[in-house]
Order: structure tokens, then sequence, then C-alpha cells
């Protein structure tokens, strides 16, 4: 676990001296109010990158999840379009969500069939239904009510709800990770099928289990972007998958699944939720980020590299027990 | 890539006759599709058969397709590269450089096919020599080769290439057959030549099959898996040169989303997305198909959104269904 600790002190000292060095030319980027807004906006990416890391973890990559968050989100903004309250609302784009997931869950479970091959497809689907339900129209905010709006945005103890919900997300799945069985049988699978089976833990099913968390978590995605950037059209979040791959892979989530913790993915999200809001800040142009994110992606692997064979983990560590 | 879904993967062994046998019935199972679907075109659309409107229809296809030989042989030695949109755009935005500093046709040609073998070059170093998992080093190529485009482009685009150039998208060689439909026929023959008739086609499939035996037997994994990348490269330059030649223009969004449509085209190709299996016929025919079904919606005024979920349904559902009814029979 020193390996997998270190993993994470490197990251966060990259991070500590990413935000030293804009602050030495920026000091008020590193101001608590604007933290918080930098947080509050890196929020939609720690929630997608805590159920994709659930995934990857368990040898699957699901690259649907932005196109889940939009389906849902146009939904919830079609719905409350005809006055459909609040909290069901928020219950349909969470169960929506998690049956997005389920389906995504099922192929690979029921039929074997490779998760990214079903998360391509289905990737095209959820986003071209948005299309079907729609016909391409916008729903713009002032087609949009006042509670709708309003939650995310609302300010409880300096920060918005929406920061709040990825707090608490935060909190649940490092809960569900490490204190639960669901969590150990994640890394269980990943790390080594065979002995998974061995152990009595369903792969498929686990596996299921971690595409209908991811989906669900990208369904809430989708009411809080929609509702805090007050517009929905078919392609919001176009391209996202690949940000939350690529938080995932700067955190440290091992792609061959079973390695990886839950304080790795937050930070990676925040990585590069920092470079975004600092890049107009230092003066460069916004077109750098998606070089920059490219360029971060391929150190964070060539330093993933380092660590050996992390199929063992799980067995090295009831080894110390032992 | 080591995606296995299931415990205990089960390496497919195609040598057996009943599988080879499979395996040609998969080829005709698409060529069955491929007629119906040209028959249903053809009822459904006064317009269709028209020898031009056909011609024009390759261009759903041919520039992707080029692609999609090289990423077959790829998939077919368990690797993937995801990076081949941004290939082209870099490819591309390399070609609008060079043609601001005055380049006649000759050299943007070079120039579009040097930087697509770099770009390859760059992953099958990353994946061969230092032994990075080919997907997420291709997502982060991905990303990096776009956003140098993105660098140099910004929100503005290349136009005004000289008027030779033009020939490669636009051109016709004779009658209704484009010069793009040429060079995606010979790529065809090049590519089924290599996999299917040449020892290195041979070596392709051992290492998709089991890598570790492979080596074990003398061949040497890592430069076919860097020669791999490479050729996907340099298929993706040539596919820049006629996609750029064909726009006229360039932007850092073009050939945005080749990726999925050229993994779709492999995958519908009875590609097995594990390695170890699959033919250029079959990727060919598959082309077709997405080609036909793409051109026949459009007649039929289906937006091209529309248009992507038939395409994402018919990716999972060809390898859903025969998974299903032998689920079923057991």
């Amino acid at each position: 676990m020193s390996l997998l600790k270190s993993r994470e002190v490197v990251l966060g000292g990259v991070i500590v001296l990413l935000l030293a060095a804009i602050a030495s030319r920026f000091p008020g980027f590193v101001a608590p109010a604007n933290l918080g807004r930098v947080f509050t906006d890196t929020s939609p990416l720690i929630l997608l990158a805590l159920g994709q890391m659930a995934v990857i973890l368990t040898k699957c990559i699901d690259l649907s999840v932005a196109a889940n968050l939009a389906l849902c989100g146009m939904v919830a903004a079609l719905m409350d379009g005809m006055g459909v309250p609040m909290p069901v609302i928020l219950g349909t784009v969470v169960v929506m969500g998690a049956g997005l997931g389920a389906i995504n869950g099922a192929l690979v479970w029921g039929l074997g069939i490779p998760s990214i091959v079903v998360t391509l497809g289905t990737m095209t689907i959820y986003r071209g239904t948005i299309f079907l339900l729609t016909e391409g129209a916008w729903i713009n905010a002032h087609q949009m009510s006042d509670a709708f709006k309003a939650v995310p945005r609302q300010v409880i103890l300096g920060l918005p709800v929406m920061a709040w919900i990825a707090v608490a997300a935060i909190a649940g799945v490092a809960v569900l990770m490490t204190r639960t069985a669901l969590g150990r049988a994640f890394y269980a699978v990943g790390g080594n099928p065979h002995a998974a089976v061995y152990t009595g833990i369903s792969v498929g099913r686990t596996q299921f289990a971690a595409f209908v968390l991811a989906g669900a978590l990208a369904g809430l995605t989708g009411y809080l972007w929609v509702a805090r950037y007050a517009v929905a059209y078919v392609d919001i979040a176009g391209g996202f998958e690949l940000d939350v791959v690529a938080a995932c892979v700067i955190g440290g989530i091992a792609i061959a699944g079973g390695a990886g913790t839950v304080a790795g993915a937050v930070m990676g999200a925040l990585f590069l939720g920092i470079i975004k809001n600092a890049l107009p800040v230092v003066g460069i142009s916004p077109f750098w980020q998606m070089a920059i994110s490219g360029a971060a992606i391929l150190a964070a692997i060539a330093f993933n590299a380092r660590r050996r064979d992390p199929g063992r983990i799980i067995l090295k560590r009831a080894e110390v027990r032992a | 890539m080591t995606h296995s879904p299931q415990p205990g993967r089960v390496i497919p062994d195609r040598l057996t006759s009943p599988a080879s046998r499979a395996l040609k019935s998969w080829e005709a199972l698409l060529a069955v599709v491929a007629v119906t679907i040209f028959l249903l075109n053809a009822w459904a659309s006064p317009y269709f058969l028209d020898p031009w409107n056909l011609s024009d229809a390759t261009f759903n296809f041919t520039e992707k397709a080029m692609i999609a030989f090289a990423m077959a042989l790829l998939i077919v030695s368990g690797e993937i590269d995801l990076s081949v949109g941004a290939i082209v755009a870099l490819a591309s935005t390399a070609m609008g450089v060079a043609m601001g500093m005055g380049a006649p046709t000759p050299v943007l040609v070079a120039v579009g096919l040097a930087t697509g073998l770099a770009c390859g070059a760059f992953n099958g170093v990353l994946v061969a020599r230092f032994g990075l998992p080919s997907i997420v080093v291709t997502i982060g190529t991905m990303s990096l080769f776009r956003g140098i485009s993105y660098i140099v482009l910004g929100d503005r685009a290349f136009t005004g290439y000289p008027a030779g150039f033009a020939w490669f998208g636009q051109g016709y060689v004779f009658w209704v057959v484009t010069v793009e439909l040429v060079i995606f026929a010979l790529s065809a023959i090049v590519f089924a030549v290599l996999l299917h008739r040449t020892s290195f086609g041979r070596t392709v499939y051992a290492i998709g099959n089991n890598a570790t035996a492979a080596r074990f037997s003398g061949i040497r994994v890592d430069r076919v898996r860097f020669i791999l990348f490479l050729l996907t490269g340099l298929m993706s330059g040539i596919a820049a040169v006629c996609l750029t030649s064909r726009l006229g223009s360039t932007r850092p969004s073009i050939a945005a989303g080749f990726e999925l449509e050229v993994v779709t085209i492999v995958v519908l190709g009875g590609v097995s997305i594990l390695g170890g299996s699959g033919t250029i016929p079959g990727v060919v025919l598959a082309a077709f198909v997405l080609g036909l079904v793409t051109f026949g919606l459009g007649l039929l005024n289906v937006p091209g959104i529309v248009m992507s979920i038939v395409v994402g349904l018919l990716l999972i559902g060809v390898i859903a269904v025969p998974r299903l009814i032998s689920k079923l029979r057991t």
C-alpha cells in the first residue's frame, strides 16, 4: 500500500506546485472563494470520474457516460417544462441514469460483449435519442422554472449545492470502496478475475453494479449540468467521456483494473479542472487545454507503468495481515 | 488491449474447420445484408440507382475504410488506436501550414503522409517500446494531436489549397470511378495480401491470439506492434490527404469522431475486438454496409444523428445477436 499512497502524494504534490506556480503570478487564483469556484466547476468531472473509477476497477470502460449525462439532463429539462415537481425530476434522473448504465452492464454481463464495444454503441444511441426526443431543439434558460435552475446554485455554508453533492458523492463512494463487500469486489474482480470467482464473487454481476453506479452518477450530473448552465441540447458535454477517463488515468486508476483510489480519481479530476480554469487567468489561449490534458494523460500513464502488477494488491494485503 | 470481460479468457481457436466455416458465414451474412440494404435503398428512393449518386455515396466510407484496413490489423493483434481521427486532423493542419509556406501539391501530400507516419511512430514507441496499454496511450495522443491542431488553428481555418491538390478528393479516374475509390480498392488489396498471404500477417494473428507464445516462438512482437501503429498512422495520413482535398479546407475539428466509425467498421467486419481473428474482406463488406446505410438514410432525409443511432445499434446488434442465439441454444 505504501506504493499506492506515494502515488497520491505525488499527484497531490503536483497539484500544490501547479497552484503555487499560478499563485506566484496571480495570487487571486488561490483565494478561497476562487478555489471554491474551481471546485464547483469541476464537480461534474469529479462525479463522473467516481463512477468511471468503479467501472475501470472491474477491467471495463464506460464511454457512454457523457451521452447518458446529456440524455438525462434533457429529460430533466423536458419534465420541468411539463411542470413536474423537483423531487420527482431528481428521482427520475438518478433512476434513468442507473437504467442506462444497467443496459451497458447487462450487455457486458449477460452477453460478454467487451465494454468498449458496448459503450461505443450506446454512446451514439443515447445521444441520438436526445435528438429523437427534441428534434434538435434547444431548451433555454427562459423555458426552465426558477426552482429547476436554483437547486445546484443554492449556496450553503459558502459552497453551492452542486459542490456539496460532489463532496457527498466522494464520501459515499469512498465508504463504498473501502468499507463494503461490493467495493472490495470491484477491486477483486479487476485484480484477479479467476481468484474472484473462486472466492464466490460473480465477475459479471460486479461489473453490472459498476455500470449502474456510473450511470446513476451520470444521470444526477445530467440534471446538475443542465440546471447550472441553464441550457439543454443534443451536444452538451460532447467528448466529456474522454476528460472523465483522463481524470481517472491521471489519478492513477490502472486501466487494467484492480488498482486505484477515490482520492486519486478526485485529484485527477481536480488537476484537469485547475488547468482548465487557470489557462484564461494565466493568459494562455484556451485552445491549449486539449493538448495539455493529452500530455498529462501520457505523463500519467508513463508514471503508472512503473508500478508493477496491480493484480496482486489484495493478496499482498492479506499477506501482511497473515 | 487487456480487456477481458470474463475470467479465463478463451483463446479463439480459428484453426479448426467449424470455426473457419463460421467465419465464412459471417462474411456471407454481411454480403446478404449489403445486398438487402442496396435493394431496399433502390426501392425506397428513385434517386438511389443513379451512377453519379452511387459514386458520391462512396465518399461516405472510402476515407474511413482506408484507416479501417490498418486498424483491422491492429485490432487483430490485440491493440487499438483511438487517435486516428486526431492524426487526420494534425496531418491536415500540417498540410495547411505547408500550404501557407507556398508548398506545391507533391510536397503537401508528402507532409500529410509524413505527419501520419510520425504520429503512428509516436503511438508505436509508447506502446511497443514502453509497454503502455494502447487504449489509454491513444486516448492521450488523441487529445495531444488534436490539441496541437487547435493550438495552431484556434477558431480559424486553412483554405485555398492549390487547384492540383483537389484531384485526390474530387477527381475521377474514369467515368464515375473516383480517385478515392481507387485508393480504397488498392489499399484493400494491399492489406488483404499483407494479412492473409504473408508471414507478417500470420505473426499478427499469432500475437493477437497469444502474445507470450508468439514471443517464445521467435516473433519480434514489439517490432510487429510498432509497424502496425506506423501503418495505421500512414493510412490516417492518406485519409487526411483525401479528406482535406475533398473538403478544400482544414479546421481543427476535421474528422471528429472518425475513430468510432473506423472501429465500428472493423468490428462490424467480424474482427474480434479481443484480437486474434478477422479478415480484410469482412472489413470491406462492413464498409459497404455502413456506407449504404448512411447514404440511403441520407436520401430519405434522415438526419445524421439518427443515422448514428442506426450505426450504434448495428455495432451492438451484430455482436449481440449471434451471442444471444448461441446462449439460447445451450
